[in-house]
């Protein structure tokens, strides 16, 4: 038992807007956060995993020279927005089986600062010639947007989900950025302020796609026993699993169902636990479909119930599932990969520290990261105990 | 499938490897392929060199050029040329008779005429000397 792993060390970069911050300077300042957090020596960290974009502060292999990361375990695994999920099933395993007793995961991006935000609604830059499977979707414009769109438009047609259900996935992730000093925007909004927003590709609005931000996150990760004498009561890991459908939307065997509806099911068996048993939800909310099709793969309700579902207010606060208690991707922050801010916002309210936010008698949280377009999901249950 | 000569192409160019290849030349000689193996008969699109249901290398199959739409979105914001320009414009999956599916934009109407389930037909537009590109349009335009 004495190797079980946890999460004891946790930190937030300069957001929303960080114009002072490289990317790898997002990573260092969350990696010092995270250590004086806890009170762990960065010369105890054995393992290192990180994910990115970009420049070469996406690649671990050199964030771990910059950084200064001595490991015996390296991670390299890039799923998109959901790496940082992978990387806590993989180091999990790591820690247990002894290959490292430490693991540092990082992340950074000055997204904002670098690109401006129009790219983010925007489509796929343009080459001469594209190769790959992305030849097969390139000359036709697609935008990120869109695709999500064409998820959405597949799920109303099947179900008859309404803009309006998914327009409330917003008004609550909104409520608690209104709680966040640091959130990108804060105003209360309506569902008809989404609605009446900009449509930027069928059916979804401009109030349904996450922000563009700066940002960076750090959390630490050891065994049970090397936590005990740390400054942060610890985070216990007790499920942990990831699967992909399609990297590439077109691929995308039924525009309905993602890699959650496997790899959800696997994550509460490890854990011993049911959906109905997790106090928060911290999911990957690029778009407001996105939390529609976790939260009915995750098997928070029937499949093509998630639109009623949601209506009837149970992610708000004060809800039976409150979800993104720090303002989501859709009102806080979206650097270009959120994966690694879903744990780290799970571990403060498993902690009780997330302040106006915090979810009374917290015991059980589930991170669930989407990267791609619905392509990779990791799903994660995180507990203030071990199990059983 | 009617193929459209002498455009001047403002968009992507497909770089296909060698055994991508064959489907952009088909689509300029008006034919619509996809790969269907010969060992286990699974259909498969996009082209490449394995079944992804056995493992087997895959042959090719010439599809009837008609199908439906199974989604789509009206794209509204790029600011990418030249779509930028086009503005608005349809991206859908069409599901081939055949049971693949294909992305592509659907032209001939309106982005309000496009629903689930429309009946459209394939036509292709050269890019490039001797490869051409498949894009559908609804079958009564």
């Amino acid at each position: 038992m004495s190797r079980e792993p946890v999460i004891v060390g946790i930190g937030l970069s300069d957001y929303p807007k960080a114009p002072h911050l490289s990317s790898a300077e997002h990573h260092a300042q969350a990696m010092q956060r995270a250590l004086a957090d806890c009170g762990l020596k960065k010369a105890e960290i054995d393992g290192y995993a990180s994910a990115g974009m970009g420049d070469e502060s996406g690649q671990p292999i050199v964030m771990a020279e910059y950084l200064g990361i001595d490991h015996r375990w390296i991670d390299s695994t890039m799923t998109g927005g959901s790496s940082f999920e992978f990387h806590v099933q993989h180091a999990q395993a790591a820690i247990r089986e002894g290959l490292c007793d430490t693991v540092l995961v990082t992340y950074g991006s000055n997204y904002l600062s670098r690109m401006g935000r129009t790219l983010g609604t925007g489509g796929f830059r343009r080459t001469k010639k594209v190769s790959g499977p992305m030849m097969f979707e390139a000359p036709y414009g697609l935008s990120l947007v869109g695709a999500y769109a064409m998820v959405a438009q597949r799920h109303m047609h099947e179900f008859g989900t309404k803009p309006e259900q998914l327009a409330e996935i917003s008004v609550g992730v909104r409520e608690f950025a209104g709680l966040n000093p640091d959130a990108m925007y804060r105003d209360p909004i309506s569902v008809d302020d989404v609605l009446r927003s900009r449509m930027i590709a069928d059916p979804l609005h401009k109030l349904e796609c996450c922000v563009v931000s700066d940002g960076g996150g750090a959390f630490l990760m050891t065994t049970e026993e090397r936590a005990r004498d740390l400054g942060q009561p610890p985070v216990y890991v007790l499920g942990a699993a990831g699967g992909q459908t399609h990297w590439n939307i077109s691929q995308m065997p039924d525009f309905t169902v993602s890699a959650a509806a496997k790899c959800g099911p696997e994550a509460f068996g490890q854990a011993g636990v049911r959906p109905q048993d997790i106090d928060v939800l911290q999911f990957y909310d690029s778009f407001t479909i996105t939390v529609l099709m976790l939260l009915e793969d995750l098997g928070f309700c029937p499949k093509g119930e998630g639109g009623p579902f949601v209506a009837e207010g149970h992610l708000r606060r004060g809800g039976r599932f409150p979800l993104n208690t720090d303002g989501g991707g859709l009102s806080s922050s979206h650097s270009g990969m959120r994966g690694i801010f879903l744990i780290i916002e799970a571990v403060r309210q498993l902690r009780g520290q997330a302040g106006a936010a915090q979810v009374p008698d917290c015991e059980l949280a589930l991170a669930a990261g989407s990267g791609g377009w619905l392509s990779g999901i990791g799903a994660v249950v995180l507990g203030k105990g071990g199990r059983g | 499938m009617d193929v459209i000569r002498g455009q001047e192409w403002q968009r992507t160019i497909p770089d296909p490897d060698d055994t991508q290849r064959p489907f952009y030349e088909a689509a300029a000689r008006g034919e619509l392929q996809y790969q269907r193996c010969a060992d286990c008969g699974h259909a498969q699109f996009y082209p490449r060199a394995v079944c992804t249901a056995c493992g087997a290398s895959p042959g090719w199959a010439t599809a009837s050029g008609r199908g439906t739409v199974y989604t789509f979105t009206v794209v509204r914001q790029n600011f990418l040329p030249p779509f930028k320009d086009e503005l608005p414009y349809v991206v859908a999956m069409v599901e081939l008779e055949e049971g693949v599916r294909m992305m592509t934009n659907i032209t001939g109407c309106p982005p309000e005429d496009v629903h689930i389930g429309l009946a459209v037909e394939a036509y292709a537009v050269e890019c490039e000397e001797g490869l051409a590109v498949p894009f559908w349009r609804p079958v009564s335009s």
